[in-house]
C-alpha cells in the first residue's frame, strides 16, 4: 500500500485511503518519539531541501526536526539571505538546487499555486508547507490526528473552525480533510472573513453568529487574524473582533458541555484567543505542535517510497 | 509441500521454550521481544508456553517493528506495525523471535532497532525455520525449529490460526 500521490501539494489531492495511511504512519512515528533514542535510520540516504519563501517558526522547526529524526540530510533556504533577493526566479533557484542532488522539497510561498507549477517543472518530490490563501496540508493532517488522538474518531465528529477563513489554507485544508473523513464543518467569523462561495463550494455550515457555533461543535478550531494578507479594514478594531469573536473564558462557561479548543499558532492572544483558555486543559495546541512532527515524517516516509534512487 | 505439519508444530514451540528456559533458568534478566508483524504469531505461542513452566510475571514480553530501520524503502514501501516495549532492556538478555530467518537482514535491521531503546547485555535469536543457504549477513540463529539444509527453489510460508485458520509451514512456488 502506497500513497496514490508523489507530491503533498494538498488535502484536495489525497484519497481518504491515503489519509488514513498517514495517519496511521503517524501514530508509529509518534511512538519512535518516545523512544530513548528518537531517531530511525529511515531516510539516511535522501536529501530534503526546506524552501521557506514566507516566515515560519513552527513549521519550519516541525519539518526540520521531522527530517533529521529520519536521518535525512537537511539544507535550509529562506529568502532573505538567499540569490531570490537578487532577482532569481522560483524554477531557476529550484533547479541549481535540484542539480546538487536534492531528493525532496519542501515549500513554503506567499503565492499559491506556487507548489503545484514547481510539481509540473520538476522531477522531485514536494511538499507544499503552506501555498498563500490555498492549503497548508500538513497542518490539516496534524490537526486530524490530534482530534482523532483526543476524541477517539474524525467521523461525526462536530468541528467549527472559526476566526479568518479568508485569508487561512488551514481553514481550506481543514475543510477538504474533515468533509473527506465524514466530519461536518461549520465555519464561524465576521461576514467580513467569510467568502461567501465557500458554503455552496464546500458544502459545510456557517454561522456568523460565535456562541452559536461554540454551543453546535464538538471541537473548536480557533485561527489567527492574518492581519499581515489584509489590505483593507474587514472589522473595525482588534478589541471589537475580541468581543464580538474571541474565545473567552466566559463564552465557554455559557456552553452545557466542553469542548476542545486547537489553534494552529501563532496566536494572537487576547485577540481570537483569550489567555486563560489557550493555556486551560480543554485546548490541545501544544499536543498539535507535538503530533506536528510525527505528521511530517509520515508524510515525508510515505513519499521517499515512491522516488527513485539518485544513481 | 509440508515443511512442519500441523501436529509437529505444537512440540516445537514447546521444545524453543524448553530450550530457551534452559539457557536462562527462570529467565532471569531476559527479556522476550517479538518481531512485527509475522515473528508475534510465533512469540505469542512460545511466551504462552514459557508462562506453563514458569510464573507468568517472569516472562517479559514486548514487539518491536523495525520497519524503520530496513534497507530498502526505494526499493519497496512497508507499513509500520505497533511497537510495545513496555520496559527498560538496559543490561538485559533480549531474546528476539522470528518466524523466519531468510537473508538476516530483517535481523540486522532488528538489532539496530533494539539499540535504539538501550543497551543489552546480550541478544539471542530464535526462530522457526532458518533457511541457512540463503543468508546475506553473518547472522546465526541460537534457538532453531527447523533448519533447512539444502538451497531451495520455494518460498517458506508459515501459517498460522489467526490468518489461515490452521498453524503450520509449508514450501511454495514463488508468485
Amino acid at each position: 500500500m502506497a500513497l496514490t500521490t508523489k507530491h503533498l501539494l494538498g488535502i484536495k489531492d489525497l484519497t481518504t485511503e491515503d489519509i488514513q495511511l498517514i495517519l496511521s504512519t503517524a501514530t508509529q512515528f509518534k511512538e519512535v518519539l518516545q523512544r530513548p533514542v528518537k531517531k530511525v535510520p529511515t531516510l539516511r540516504d535522501v536529501t530534503i531541501v526546506n524552501l521557506f519563501y514566507e516566515n515560519s517558526t513552527r513549521t519550519r522547526i516541525s519539518f526540520e526536526l521531522a527530517e533529521k529524526r529520519l536521518s535525512a540530510d537537511v539544507v535550509n533556504f529562506t529568502v532573505s539571505n538567499s540569490s531570490a533577493a537578487k532577482g532569481e526566479t522560483l524554477l531557476d533557484t529550484v533547479n541549481n538546487i535540484l542539480s546538487m542532488k536534492v531528493d525532496m522539497v519542501v515549500m513554503r510561498h506567499s503565492a499559491s499555486g506556487a507548489p503545484h507549477y514547481l510539481a509540473k517543472h520538476i522531477d522531485a518530490a514536494i511538499i507544499n508547507a503552506g501555498d498563500g490563501i490555498n492549503e497548508h496540508p500538513t497542518q490539516a493532517l496534524l490537526d486530524a490526528f490530534s482530534m482523532k488522538e483526543k476524541l477517539g474518531k474524525l467521523e461525526g465528529l462536530k468541528v467549527a473552525i472559526i476566526g479568518d477563513i479568508m485569508h487561512s489554507r488551514v481553514a481550506l485544508s481543514n475543510i477538504y480533510l474533515l468533509k473527506k473523513m465524514g466530519a461536518e464543518v461549520m465555519v464561524s467569523g465576521p461576514p467580513t472573513l467569510i467568502p461567501t462561495y465557500l458554503k455552496e463550494a464546500m458544502d459545510i455550515q456557517v454561522e456568523y453568529n460565535i456562541d452559536k457555533a461554540l454551543a453546535w461543535c464538538d471541537v473548536a478550531n480557533v485561527l489567527r487574524i492574518q492581519l499581515e494578507r489584509q489590505n483593507q479594514p474587514l472589522f473595525s478594531s482588534l478589541r471589537e473582533y475580541n468581543l464580538a469573536y474571541g474565545i473567552t473564558k466566559n463564552r465557554l462557561h455559557k456552553l452545557s458541555k466542553e469542548i476542545v479548543i486547537m489553534h494552529p499558532g501563532p496566536i494572537n492572544r487576547g485577540v481570537e484567543l483569550d489567555s486563560d483558555v489557550a493555556d486551560s486543559p480543554h485546548s490541545i495546541i501544544l499536543d498539535q505542535v507535538e503530533n506536528g512532527v510525527a505528521v511530517r515524517m509520515a508524510c515525508l516516509y510515505l513519499l521517499t517510497g515512491r522516488t527513485q534512487p539518485t544513481t | 509441500m509440508t515443511l512442519i505439519s500441523e501436529q509437529q508444530l505444537p512440540s516445537i514451540v514447546k521444545r524453543l521454550a524448553h530450550q530457551i528456559l534452559e539457557t536462562y533458568p527462570g529467565l532471569k534478566n531476559a527479556v522476550i521481544v517479538g518481531l512485527q508483524p509475522r515473528g508475534v504469531y510465533l512469540s505469542d505461542r512460545i511466551v504462552a508456553a514459557l508462562q506453563k513452566e514458569i510464573p507468568a510475571e517472569q516472562v517479559i514480553y514486548g514487539k518491536l517493528d523495525i520497519t524503520f530501520y530496513r534497507d530498502d524503502i526505494r526499493r519497496e514501501l512497508h507499513l509500520a506495525t505497533q511497537t510495545d516495549l513496555p520496559f527498560s532492556i538496559e543490561g538485559k538478555t533480549v531474546i528476539l523471535i522470528d518466524d523466519v530467518l531468510f537473508t538476516g537482514r530483517t535481523i540486522r535491521a532488528a538489532l539496530d532497532a533494539l539499540l535504539s531503546f538501550g543497551r543489552p547485555s546480550k541478544v539471542s535469536l530464535c526462530v522457526l525455520v532458518d533457511r541457512k543457504p540463503s543468508r546475506e549477513l553473518p547472522i546465526q540463529p541460537d534457538f532453531t525449529g527447523k533448519e533447512m539444509v539444502d538451497e531451495s527453489p520455494y518460498k517458506v510460508k508459515v501459517r498460522w490460526q489467526e490468518n489461515d485458520g490452521v498453524d503450520d509451514v509449508i514450501l511454495q512456488v514463488e508468485a
